[in-house]
Order: C-alpha cells, then structure tokens, then sequence
C-alpha cells in the first residue's frame, strides 16, 4: 500500500527525523493561510501516489500567500500527467506546502528488503534528486549499500560507513548516520516494504533535511497497523481494482478489449501473454483464486465486465481445488443474471471438466468452449475484432 | 525415485482440523501418503478423522515419527508454525500459507538458516511425487508417475504442465512448487540440484514469473553444467511495470525482473524457452526425442 508524500513526512517526523515544517491542504483557503502562517517562500507539492511529479508542473516554488492560494487553485482537482500516471493522469485532491529551504547538496536514501539475502538493505547515494533505477543502470557505483542483521538494526558503524562513502563527512555526517538508524528503525516497526528518501538534503545553513519521501507498506502486515491502513487513499486507485479486493479477487485494469477471468495468478499472467501473441490485447488482469466460490466467479464476471472497453472475455480455468462444474455454474447464474451480449469464450481443463462443458452446453447460452489456450486465445481475438 | 516425499514419507498437518487442513489431509492420505497426526494447539489429545491431534509438532513427532509438515494456518500464525516445525526437527516444511508478512519471513528464513530443515513456500501448492505421495494442494489425479520433474512459481501453471506431460504419457517425477512470494525458502536452484542427483528425472520443467533474480540465478546454474535437458516458461511478459501481479514477488520493479532479462538468461544457458504455456508438453517431448 502507497501512502502520500505528507503521510510518509508525518511517520518520519514522528520517528525523530528531520522534515521541513508543512501542513496538508485540501482547499486554496488553507494553502493560503498555512502560507500566511509560515511567511516568506513555500513550496506547494500535488499530493498523488506517482512520482515524477515536479515536471508535470505539480511542485512549484511560490512567494507569499496569495501566490500559494492562487497556485493551489489551479492545482486542487487538476489532472496531473507523469512519467508514471497514465496519459488521463491522476486528480490532484490534496497538498502539502511546505517552507522553501535553500539546498546546498542533495543524497538518496532507500531502504527495501533484499530478496536475495533475505534481509533488509539500506541503500544510500551521493547521486540525490535523481531516479535511482537510471543511477543504478547508468552509473551503479555511485551506489553503497549495507545489507542488515535483523534483529540488531543497523549498527551505527555501518551507518557512519554509508555516510562517508556518500561523501558526508563532519557534524553532518554524524547527522546522517543518525536519519539512516532512525529511518531502518522505522521501516521495520511500520512493516514497509519501501522506504525512500529522495533527495535528503543538506541546506545552506549545514543542516540535513528529508525534502522528499515515499513509503509503501506491506499489504499483508496491515493486520497489525489498523492506523496505517486508515492511510489509505482509496481515490488514488482504480474503482474497479477498489471493487474487486472487497471479494478478494487480483484484478488489475489494463488498456486492451478482451476481458480476462483466470484462476492463479501466473496462468493469469500467462493468459494475457498468449492473448498478446495472438495479437490480442488484455483488458485486465483476474485471478480468481485457487478457490473460488459460484458467487466470486459471478463477482468476478460483473467486475470484468464493467469495463466498458471489454469487446469479448475469455474465460481460462484449470480446475484443481475449484471445481470446472461449480465454475461453469457461477458463470451461467452471471450471464443470466447480468444479460452478457458480448461473445464468452471458455477454456477450462482438469477436475470435472466433463460435467462443467456439459452444464455449458446444456445451458443454452451462446458460449464458445474451446479445449487449448492456444484456441482459446485465437478464438477470442477474433470476436473482440468482429464485435468492434 | 523422486525428490523431497517418497515413501518414506510422515506426514504431520499444521492447522488439520479447519477446513482446508481437513480436505486436503484426507486428499494426500487418498492419494497414498502416510498422514500420521495433525497439529491444532488447544485441540491436543482428541482425534480428528482417525488421526491423532497434537498441542505440538515436538509432541506429534515424539510419537508418531513425522519427518514431514504441512502448514494450513492463517498467514498470521504461519511464521511461528514454520519455526515450530524446524524446531521439531522436520526435515522437510511445507506452508502452503499465502499473505505472510514479508518481515515474518526475514525472521523465518534468519532462524532456519544453517539447520537441516528444508521450507518450500510459502504461498505454493506443494509438492507431489507421482504414484508416491502428495504434500499440498497440488490435485492427484492429474499426476501419472513418469520421467520430468517440475520446478514452479505458480500453482495452476504447475497443474497446465502436469497435465500435459499426463496426456502426452510423459509423465513425472515430481512436482515442487515453490511459491510466488518475495521470499521463499526453497529455491529453483535448490530443486535443481535434488534433481541433478535424481535418476528418475529426465527432464525438467522450470516455471517462472517476472521479479527477483531466481530464473537468472538457476540459468546461471544450469550453464555450470546441470545435465538435464531443461524446458522454461517465463509467466507476465506482457505484465505492466510497477505492478505486483497477484503473487506478491511477482512485480517489474525499476525496470529490473522482466520476463525478456530471464528468458534471455535461460536460453543463454541452454534452455529450450517455450513462449506459450501451451507447448511445454510439446517442447519436453522433443527435448527426450519423443516427439
């Protein structure tokens, strides 16, 4: 789970860590008065859960008050196009504004869990302000990591190390040290599974500063945070994605016309790459689970369907704990229930696979039931073209 | 032959008196394996369908012998269940559990470091050895004792597989999924070297998904001179970045993890990359020169 830029800052704050002074806004009248109560210069930053925010114009520099409400105006509710939105963007519905700070130097801080090691490894950087993923493939050794011995934490040596590698070195260093102990200590009580400091600074005035931060959270540790997973911003996400994880389903909206409905997620990744080789193009991404019930197959089946760019769906089921029967059940009571007009093709192998064909075939509903993926992808393309 | 459960094999299942303990406890005893106790704490000393229930997997194991485990328990009690059965002293530790915390397995994986216990998992089907004995969820009547072991990442892939080499009369030795989390106790290196040593095996299926390094890692592997033919399938080649696909490990991060990177690996080192699930029957048929 992502949270926003002033959600991540309040953790950290509260972690000990230094943050510039800012206040969410949610109207141009608080931007305004949290100017005015600030003075002077702040910077006002579009609150949404993609980065890349400051060339899409989202982060601007302003002077006084009433240059903060009329920038918050024109940002409040505007659609904010990165790197990493979609080409709609994403609706800006909150800001931070923050007190503009003078930076002298800019460094990376990161901290994930490597896969590898099995263990937590912090990440640090001279290269600050920059996307570390190009710092990584352009120039890796501008890179110093210390990979850590949980339970112990990160031992103040090794954060010393990092922060003489980077090339802090004095006061700041010890400073630094310090934001990169505090920050894994942080990481592992929240349960993140990301934590990013892009660009910790270094002001004029020789003080270290934490200008930008993402964490996300690991989703299946929210159990345990009941007040983090209330961090969560569902207007950020996809309705339908919203819609989906209330039955359990894995739906992941996608920008082609042929809706998908498949059980365990890598026949369901594989389904779309054998759509795409038939020169098809996925509308989403649906796992089912390994266990589905007749009503999440029906929930399923309406939540495909409700994207309205969906020309024809296809239906690929290996049936090993859910039954091909109580498939093809679920799937019948759907179309009758919501009067599907596109064509359905179904491909669906394993247990009871002779009872659920014939429960389709005796159904008298116009399905297409094919027996390879191979036929099923061919057949699919074909309707989604014909029915365009 | 086979690897990791053969005869020999004593089946204890962690959490085998809520529902999915129960159906697939009597489904692995069906299909042959000996199930000899279940583990419910609280539940010790009653039986539950004609098999003895323990507080402890220490206890189960003092009397019934088990040197095998199977975990049903919520993702919540799952990290414990795990640590429970190494220290038991269960060589082989199957969890089927999905949505454990992933700083959980740090902690799992950190304790059971350096001991003789083996974990497969978590969030995967099992393992299955065909005509021999069932750990999991992976159905058993798809299976039919023969001549290609499968590595997988995915479930239902792993059964597509199955299925095939079943229909082909290829048959298998047997079946590993080992899970699509971000961290996994039993590697496709790992079952690749049980493999190697494993007379039975012909041929190996390797199932992979986009994220982490694991694919590059047993390409690296099998170009050191693993000397089975070997047959890949990389699963999310059309996957957007920056999305976790279902699996939690399965995610495009900073542009590393892509399904081009490990099929590239794997063809680079040997193996036969098949781009459709649909010919992975096909593809191992021709690699024993059946085809």
């Amino acid at each position: 789970m992502k949270v926003h830029e002033y959600q991540a800052k309040t953790l950290l704050a509260k972690a000990g860590l230094p943050v510039p002074k800012g206040e969410v806004a949610f109207k141009a009248s608080e931007a305004r008065s949290i100017a005015e109560r600030f003075g002077g210069r702040v910077v006002v930053k579009a609150q949404i859960h993609a980065g890349g925010r400051g060339k899409g114009g989202g982060i601007q520099v302003v002077d006084g008050a009433d240059a903060a409400e009329r920038t918050a105006e024109k940002m409040l509710g505007m659609n904010l196009v990165t790197a990493q939105t979609d080409s709609t963007g994403q609706v800006v519905r909150q800001l931070l504004v923050e007190e503009a700070v003078e930076i002298a130097a800019e460094y990376y801080l990161g901290i994930v869990i490597d896969r590898g090691s099995a263990r937590p490894v912090v990440m640090a950087s001279s290269a600050g302000g920059m996307e570390i993923e190009q710092v990584a493939a352009d120039t890796p050794e501008l890179i110093c990591k210390q990979v850590i011995d949980t339970p112990h934490g990160l031992f103040d040596f090794q954060a010393r190390s990092l922060a003489y590698e980077i090339g802090l070195s004095g006061a700041v260093a010890g400073q630094a040290a310090k934001v990169m102990v505090a920050s894994l200590r942080l990481f592992v009580d929240i349960d993140a599974s990301l934590l990013e400091i892009n660009p910790l600074i270094v002001t004029k005035s020789g003080d270290l500063l934490i200008l930008d931060a993402k964490i996300s959270l690991d989703d299946n540790a929210l159990y345990r945070h009941m007040d983090l997973a209330a961090l969560r911003d569902v207007s950020e996400e996809d309705a339908l994605e919203v819609e989906a994880s209330k039955y359990d389903l894995n739906y992941i909206r996608l920008d082609g016309n042929i809706g998908c409905m498949v059980n365990g997620a890598g026949l369901a990744m594989a389904t779309m790459d054998i759509l795409k080789l038939a020169g098809g193009n996925p509308a989403n991404f649906l796992d089912v689970g390994g266990g589905a019930s007749a009503d999440q197959i029906r929930n399923a089946f309406r939540i495909v369907l409700a994207d309205t760019n969906v020309k024809a769906v296809l239906i690929n089921i290996f049936g090993g704990i859910l039954r091909c029967d109580v498939l093809a059940a679920g799937v019948i009571d759907a179309v009758k229930e919501f009067g599907v007009d596109i064509p359905v093709v179904i491909r669906m192998e394993g247990t009871n696979v002779e009872d659920g064909r014939s429960a389709l075939r005796g159904s008298g509903l116009n399905f297409t039931t094919v027996v390879t993926m191979d036929e099923a992808a061919s057949a699919v393309v074909a309707l989604a073209a014909d029915s365009k | 032959m086979a690897v990791l459960i053969d005869e020999q094999t004593r089946l204890v299942v962690q959490g085998l008196t809520g529902r999915e303990g129960t159906f697939h406890a009597q489904a692995a005893a069906q299909y042959g394996t000996s199930v000899v106790a279940g583990v419910t704490p609280g539940k010790g000393g009653t039986t539950h369908q004609g098999w003895p229930v323990f507080d402890t997997v220490r206890e189960a194991v003092a009397v019934t012998d088990a040197n095998t485990s199977v975990i049903f328990v919520p993702p919540a009690a799952a990290a414990d269940a795990i640590i429970e059965a190494a220290d038991a002293g269960i060589k082989v530790v199957v969890c089927i559990t999905e949505g454990i915390p992933v700083a959980d397995m740090v902690t799992v994986l950190g304790k059971i470091r350096g001991t003789t216990t083996r974990l497969v998992g978590p969030n995967c089907p099992g393992i299955l050895s065909a005509g021999k004995g069932k750990v999991g969820i992976i159905p058993g009547h798809i299976a039919q004792e023969g001549r290609v072991g499968i590595v997988s990442k995915s479930g239902t892939l792993t059964y597509e597989a199955m299925h095939q080499l079943t229909m082909r009369g290829l048959g298998q030795t047997t079946c590993v999924g080992i899970g699509g989390d971000p961290l996994i106790g039993t590697t496709f290196v790992d079952t690749l070297r049980l493999f190697e040593s494993d007379a039975a095996t012909e041929a190996v299926v390797l199932i992979g998904e986009i994220g982490g390094t694991a694919e590059e890692e047993a390409a690296s592997y099998i170009k050191e001179g693993f000397s089975k033919p070997v047959i890949g399938f990389i699963a999310g080649q059309t996957a957007p970045p920056g999305r976790r696909m279902g699996h939690a490990g399965a995610i495009v991060a900073g542009g590393k993890g892509t399904a081009d990177e490990k099929m590239a690996a794997l063809k680079d080192a040997g193996v036969v990359v098949v781009r459709s699930p649909a010919e992975i029957g096909q593809a191992v048929a021709a690699a024993l020169g059946v085809a």
